[in-house]
């Protein structure tokens, strides 16, 4: 054979809203005013959680957190392509999603503040609990995957992760399972630049993540991720995809995180303000409002009344939260198997006059 | 009824199971068309199919992972896990995941499945090969092992494991694969899991033992006035037999083929301490795989428990 090109392979990327709050409205995806409305609200919602969830945990209310600020349309956007019969597997760092999906404000407050009911996702939808370990929920949204297409469910499973979770052997295996079967899959990475202190060019040679897809046999794509039409129309795509036979697909989104990866971190011992700086200019909630000022869908009033219904909203979540009995030490032990065993039953005693 | 060796029984388990519920799935590597290494899921894909007989890629954490995410959508997954040296990539799916989704989830989601894996030396195979390293599993809380010893048993105990909702570690011996038969019958019975099985009552002596050691065991009991124990499921293990033996004989010899230090022997042994030490009339003796890394099959017969070591424990706690 002589020599000669076997396959190649191009990656896209996808910008629909700039900075400066214009569209391409060849790119733009069909959202009717209302439902750019209640982006933004999501946005607002979200990024007021945030800021609350930062703020309690300074004042010892909630235990460590871990701050989505800069990445909201990463989650908003892509969430809101999620119905609720689909399957979502996270990491811990979607509180945007959660609150997209309906999620009980007061349950994520109950449960950084460390109580594990707050996990409990509500039976009428499919959010799997918080993922700590970096990357592992990829084969579980992989098998889930698997089921749903046995059991001949039209559902998508959507997982997210991280830049640092795309270096995990997890993420092979699950992307490499996902192509075989040609799961209904919808893979997102909120490549947020840093993994703690780890920058994205150290986490991987490759120009970008998005292009790792191509090797497993399906496509990848790279979307502004402080763009949420982009986010939400690829990821509607790829869900249609994904619920129609048409195989996984991995939408990676180009986001920044603005606080540190956690309240136990510091960046500036790794990063300069003035990246950070260059990063809240592409602020994602800043673009949308000039956009939908433009089109008169966004005042000061409008503004204001979305805002303070978040406060009201968020507040009401941390009152409720914060007036829940804590759990019974029983609690630890009824969840290990569906029936205690003879000695947890003995040890389940001993708990009680412990205290 | 028919006599068949264990390889059968659990074919039979795995079949019959499927028939009966078409949530149950099995996946791993060359599980289907080649019917395994072991020819334990020899002609299930011709009976269910590729969509219920998964050959996967090969990846350990990948195939119990996704066994995880099936579990938690609803399905029954029996993952094969090829030689249990090739667990350990999954150890952090099974760790931090399969053993806490109820937990985490505070009962929303479970995962209802099976890890079943060879184990054990014995066979004159390559390193890694002939691992026992149950302990570590037991150690877990959410996480179950059982280790059938025979073919009988092998099956009603797999059938058990299939239903259960929880996660199961399923550890069968490569050398009782086809060392012994038994008669089993065609249909569903169950064992439950978390109960110990007398093989053989008896006064002076508890000797307890499962899987591979427990036919030495037996062995060696015949010269003296035994009982012993199978214990079957080793997490949660049958505390109420041992401890009403123990309270019987007042001597206790443990058996397992892992290594000594942290082996299964260490829980039980302390257990005895704690519970059952006034019943005790000698030290407990623990006959074990030494605490080096399990050779290569030069040496394998240096390393196991030997009938001979087996009976030397038993004369020494009979001094007393």
């Amino acid at each position: 054979m002589p020599e000669e090109i076997i396959e190649s392979f191009n990656v896209k990327g996808l910008q629909t809203l700039s900075e400066k709050g214009e569209v391409d409205e060849a790119l733009m995806p069909e959202l009717s005013d209302d439902e750019i409305k209640k982006i933004y609200e999501l946005l607002i919602l979200s990024r007021t959680f945030d800021q609350r969830a930062l703020s309690l945990q300074r004042e010892g209310r909630i235990g460590t957190y871990a701050s989505i600020l800069g990445q909201e349309a990463s989650q908003v956007g892509s969430a809101f392509a999620i119905d609720k019969t689909d399957w979502i597997f996270p990491s811990f760092r979607e509180i945007g999603v959660y609150i997209n999906m309906g999620y009980p404000l007061h349950m994520l407050f109950q449960y950084w503040a460390g109580d594990e009911r707050g996990l409990r996702t509500p039976e009428d939808m499919n959010i799997f609990p918080i993922c700590i370990p970096v990357g592992t929920q990829i084969p579980h949204a992989v098998g889930a995957g698997m089921a749903a297409k046995y059991k001949g469910d039209k559902i998508a499973v959507v997982v997210y992760f991280g830049d640092g979770g795309t270096s995990k052997g997890d993420f092979h295996e699950g992307f490499n399972m996902a192509g075989v079967f040609r799961l209904p899959v919808v893979f997102i990475c909120q490549n947020n630049q840093w993994a703690i202190s780890v920058p994205r060019e150290k986490q991987t040679a490759s120009k970008t993540l998005a292009q790792k897809a191509f090797a497993y046999g399906f496509e990848g794509i790279q979307v502004d991720g402080n763009d949420v039409f982009s986010v939400y129309k690829v990821t509607k795509e790829a869900i249609e995809k994904a619920k129609s036979g048409g195989g996984p697909t991995f939408i990676e989104c180009f986001t920044y995180r603005i606080s540190d990866h956690t309240t136990a971190d510091d960046a500036t011992r790794y990063r300069t303000k003035e990246e950070v700086e260059r990063w809240k200019e592409k602020d994602p909630i800043l673009r949308l409002k000039l956009f939908m000022k433009k089109k008169s869908l966004w005042t000061e009033q409008y503004h204001s009344d979305v805002e303070s219904k978040a406060i009201s909203m968020v507040d009401e979540a941390v009152k409720i939260s914060e007036s829940i009995e804590p759990p019974k030490p029983e609690d630890m032990f009824i969840y290990t198997y569906a029936k205690l065993t003879p000695r947890q039953m003995k040890q389940m005693k001993e708990s009680r006059w412990q205290r | 009824m028919a006599k068949v060796n264990m390889v059968q029984a659990i074919n039979m388990a795995l079949r019959e199971e499927m028939e009966r519920d078409k949530d149950v799935i099995v996946l791993g590597e060359d599980v289907g068309k080649d019917g395994g290494v072991f020819r334990i899921t020899e002609g299930l894909l011709e009976n269910f199919g590729h969509e219920r007989v998964i050959d996967t890629p090969l990846a350990e954490s990948g195939i119990v992972g996704a066994a995880i995410g099936m579990a938690a959508f609803g399905l029954k997954p029996v993952a094969e896990i090829q030689f249990m040296g090739f667990i350990y990539p999954a150890l952090d799916q099974l760790f931090s995941h399969a053993s806490r989704i109820r937990s985490r989830s505070r009962g929303r989601y479970t995962c209802p499945m099976v890890v079943r894996t060879p184990y054990g030396a014995g066979i004159k195979a390559p390193e890694l090969h002939s691992e026992s390293t149950e302990a570590l599993f037991c150690h877990i809380p959410g996480l179950k092992v059982v280790v059938p010893s025979t073919p009988y048993t092998a099956k009603g105990l797999l059938i058990s494991s299939i239903r259960d909702p929880d996660p199961v570690i399923f550890l069968e011996s490569t050398r009782l694969y086809r060392l012994i038969k038994d008669d089993v019958p065609e249909g569903e019975y169950t064992i439950p899991l978390g109960k110990a099985r007398i093989v053989q009552e008896g006064k002076d002596v508890t000797v307890i033992a499962w899987g591979s050691m427990l036919h030495r065991a037996i062995q060696v009991s015949e010269g003296f006035d035994a009982e012993v124990i199978d214990l079957m499921t080793l997490s949660p293990f049958d505390e109420e037999a041992v401890f009403n033996s123990v309270k019987k004989t007042g001597r206790v010899v443990i058996v397992h083929e892992a290594p000594k230090r942290c082996g299964f022997s260490a829980e039980l042994s302390a257990f005895i301490a704690e519970d059952a030490i006034l019943y005790l009339k000698a030290p407990i003796i623990r006959v074990a795989g030494y605490d080096v890394v399990i050779p290569l099959p030069k040496l394998e017969d240096y390393y196991m428990p030997t009938v001979e070591r087996i009976r030397r424990g038993i004369e020494e706690v009979m001094k007393y």
